[in-house]
């Protein structure tokens, strides 16, 4: 059965169709289902990410997703960063880095769609001073936003 | 947004009621909870203008050579 509605399926394709530009990759750090469980290894919410990927990535020919299986790519996660599944890059024309670490469930999930959007786009709706001031960082900077679902 | 339109940020949005040990390391008791780059953290939603106030306090910009001005929630 669907994580997505019929009536949210609808409603993603349109949002996609009229707001994506440029495609946009979804890799996904994940645990695939074929695999044997290793003791102390269990993703518990790998196989929902797992699905809700693969039915955003069928809402739009501009969305790719690449699912990686954590454990065989193990050296490639941690080279990008990725220590927890799990996890979503988004790749297209943004600068930095954009992850979501987690299921992005509830509220999340609309974040995680208005960051595709942006990706696609290579612009934010931040006010012209706030990207001014970004574009002059001197540094890396690493921002952490946690939340919860609800 | 901000790693959108920066290559120097990074930016994780991480579901913490998964990962206990996170929950832990970073003391999280209410969401949102904001940590950039260890040193600085905040709770709760801020104002776009805030946002990038700490984030520049922290990652310097040419006027603040060496992030010298932590704001009030800097370690």
């Amino acid at each position: 059965m669907p994580i997505l509605s019929n009536a949210d399926r609808e409603y993603l394709s349109q949002v996609f169709a009229e707001r994506l530009v440029d495609p946009v990759k979804i890799r996904l750090y994940t645990q695939k289902l074929t695999q044997l469980n290793i003791p102390g290894y269990e993703c518990m919410t790998c196989r929902e990410t797992n699905e809700l990927m693969e039915e955003l990535a069928s809402l739009s020919d501009k969305i790719e997703l690449e699912t990686l299986d954590f454990l065989q790519v193990r050296q490639q996660a941690v080279r990008e960063g990725i220590t927890e599944i799990p996890a979503i890059v988004l790749e297209g024309k943004n600068k930095g880095k954009v992850r979501f670490i987690g299921v992005p469930a509830g509220y999340e999930f609309a974040t995680l769609i208005e960051d595709m959007i942006d990706v696609s786009r290579g612009t934010t709706k931040l006010q012209p001073l706030s990207r001014e001031i970004l574009g002059k960082l001197a540094r890396p900077v690493h921002i952490q936003v946690f939340v919860t679902p609800t | 947004m901000m790693a959108v339109e920066s290559d120097k940020v990074t930016a994780d949005v991480v579901e913490v009621s998964e990962f206990p040990h996170i929950a832990q390391r970073y003391r999280i008791y209410a969401v949102p909870k904001v940590v950039i780059d260890e040193t600085l953290e905040f709770e709760g939603a801020r104002p776009e203008e805030a946002f990038i106030a700490a984030v520049e306090s922290v990652a310097g910009g040419p006027a603040e050579e060496g992030g010298s001005s932590r704001g009030d929630d800097g370690r």
